[in-house]
């Protein structure tokens, strides 16, 4: 570290010879923010190129030549795909099973965040340490005996079956608390002396003033849940059962390769997450700074 | 005030219950059931006799499983390190913007990372598509003039997958990246600039030393979630040759689900077990070290 100060010191030039590097320096940052610009419009152009292919007519969109809008505007192929394919099913599909496992995590996991940051009971610590280190199991890594407890229990081929393994979320426990941890005690006393129970305790003070945190770890349920390929694929096999996930990519038309069609079809599939992430942008990020271990 | 124990007591059975009964079903049985599993010749729903580390034994010697180790170490050397990097740089310039500029062009980097992964595959197949594909203005020129099937050739299928990952997750380690940039206060970059340091050298004194942590933490997060590469293999390799391209997930699934060997299955399902929890400890001890020095 002296070292960098000596060279500093030894660096420190007269003022104008300074003025002149500072101009030279904004001459570099102007670049570096230039080159920022142009990286995100080509992140960006494949989304931009995917969406703009649905409103081309077939013969548009496999003419050759870089065409950067439609000649001729068109609806017909999402015409197509609501009509022709299962897409009402699967979107009612995707809808239930990730509507039912953000509910049932938020409740599971405030209730386990409560009970582990507030009460003392046997068996505290064991939940505890279980919770942390059930995050470092990988889970697909448990597919094969999750499909065997599933058809244990009847569920093949269920919303409910595809909803079970999505449950485990360890995540939302540890940062549920870290929160009531953090809730100052003289609140549940205060409280307690008044004659107010546990349960009054979370669904009245403690989750009503961490409710932020609980909208942020919804979004980021509903949208994991929403697009989660790998378990809705192995656990439903009938067209009629499946999250749009898997259904846009299982069902083929029988007449060929259509892009419009394909990408009119993963349009709507990703309709839902983007809409959510366009309105709860702020919230989106803290959960996934929650999640990272940052508490924000 | 005194609350009786035994009161207490019940209010925790009845708020972990939920918790303790989804536990049980679907995180320590299937567990236990993996492990168990893998020393039986069971087919994938059913009983099976015990075998012992037979399984173990053919998966040692089994050259398709050998494919799928080397594929997934090598999908994850070509998207963590690449991707985290990328992640830092575009960072460094998102940091730099102010205001609604700063917003769109975050929002432009970090859109693909809440798409599903079927929309991901449905964008890049049609970008890469050999006839039709708007990429091929930039690779057909590389390849001679020659339109690439990328998915079908075998040597470009994993960077080509890779790639695609990097786009897709980039957003997840750039928010993680500028949450840390903007913890380093500005008054260390003021001081530095009155000492006459440049551009390069506070990035090398100040930037890289002080994000360092986060990125510990943004590569270790990336390597656990890499080592998972299923979705996106399975979804390119749709009607071509799979083997070449195999990865353990899907090693996992093959073994399981299409061949109904429920045992060997499990069996690699514990290797990738292993791999993951003996890779991220080690990983994170190393980078940590390296950090305190």
């Amino acid at each position: 570290m002296s070292a960098t100060v000596q060279r500093l010191e030894v660096t420190a030039s007269p003022a104008a010879a300074r003025l002149a590097r500072l101009n030279r320096l904004d001459t570099v940052g102007l670049l570096i923010t230039l080159v920022t610009l142009v990286g995100a419009i080509i992140w960006a152009f494949p989304l931009y190129w995917g969406l703009v292919t649905t409103f081309k007519h077939e013969y548009e969109i496999v003419r050759p030549g870089f065409q950067p809008w439609p000649e001729h505007f068109t609806f017909e192929n999402y015409v197509h795909v609501l009509l022709q394919t299962k897409i009402g099913y699967w979107y009612i599909n995707s809808l239930i099973t990730s509507v039912a496992v953000t509910v049932l995590v938020v409740i599971m996991a405030a209730s386990a965040g409560y009970a582990i940051s507030q009460l003392d009971f046997p068996g505290r610590r064991f939940f505890w340490w279980m919770i942390l280190g059930s995050f470092m199991v990988p889970i697909p890594a448990l597919i094969v005996t999750h499909f065997i407890v599933i058809s244990q229990l009847g569920l093949i081929n269920t919303l409910a079956g595809v909803v079970g393994p999505q449950l485990i979320a360890p995540v939302t426990v540890i940062i549920y608390k870290q929160f009531f941890d953090s809730v100052p005690k003289d609140f549940r006393e205060a409280a307690a002396m008044d004659g107010a129970n546990d349960f009054q305790l979370l669904f009245r003070i403690y989750l009503p003033m961490n409710w932020g945190v609980t909208t942020a770890l919804a979004i980021i349920t509903f949208i994991g849940a929403w697009n989660l390929f790998l378990w809705p694929f192995l656990a439903v096999s009938s067209e009629d059962k499946m999250n749009i996930t898997v259904g846009i990519t299982q069902v083929h038309d029988n007449y060929g390769i259509s892009y419009g069609r394909d990408l009119a079809v993963a349009m709507l599939a990703a309709l839902p997450v983007a809409v959510v992430y366009l309105i709860f942008q702020r919230r989106v990020t803290q959960a996934i700074m929650l999640s990272a271990g940052i508490k924000g | 005030m005194i609350r009786s124990s035994r009161s207490e007591y019940l209010s925790a059975a009845v708020l972990m219950a939920p918790f303790f009964v989804i536990y049980a079903i679907f995180f320590v049985y299937p567990t236990i059931k993996m492990v168990e599993l893998s020393f039986t010749n069971a087919p994938l729903i059913g009983p099976g006799k015990w075998v012992g580390l037979d399984n173990y034994f053919r998966l040692a010697s089994d050259r398709l499983f050998s494919i799928a180790v080397w594929n997934t170490i090598y999908f994850v050397a070509l998207s963590v390190p690449s991707g985290v990097l990328l992640a830092l740089v575009i960072a460094l310039g998102v940091n730099r913007l102010k205001g609604w500029l700063q917003s769109i062009v975050l929002a432009a980097f970090f859109l693909p990372y809440i798409l599903p992964v079927s929309v991901v595959y449905r964008i890049w197949g049609w970008m890469f598509d050999k006839d039709f594909g708007v990429a091929q203005y930039v690779l057909a020129p590389l390849n001679g003039g020659q339109h690439l099937s990328v998915f079908r050739t075998v040597p470009l299928f994993m960077p080509a997958v890779a790639f695609i990952t990097v786009w897709w997750c980039l957003g997840f380690s750039l928010l993680l990246f500028i949450a840390g940039l903007r913890n380093i206060s500005s008054e260390i970059y003021e001081a530095a600039e009155l000492d006459g340091a440049g551009r390069w050298l506070q990035f090398q004194r100040i930037t890289w030393p002080l994000i360092w942590p986060v990125t510990v933490l943004v590569f270790t997060i990336q390597l656990i979630l890499q080592l998972k590469i299923f979705d996106q293999v399975y979804l390119f390799t749709q009607g071509s040759r799979v083997d070449v391209n195999m990865v353990m997930v899907f090693y996992i699934l093959r073994q399981a689900f299409q061949l109904n060997k429920g045992g060997l299955g499990a069996a690699s399902a514990v290797v990738l077990f292993l791999v993951i929890v003996v890779l991220s400890v080690l990983q994170f001890q190393l980078l940590r070290a390296r950090g305190q020095k």
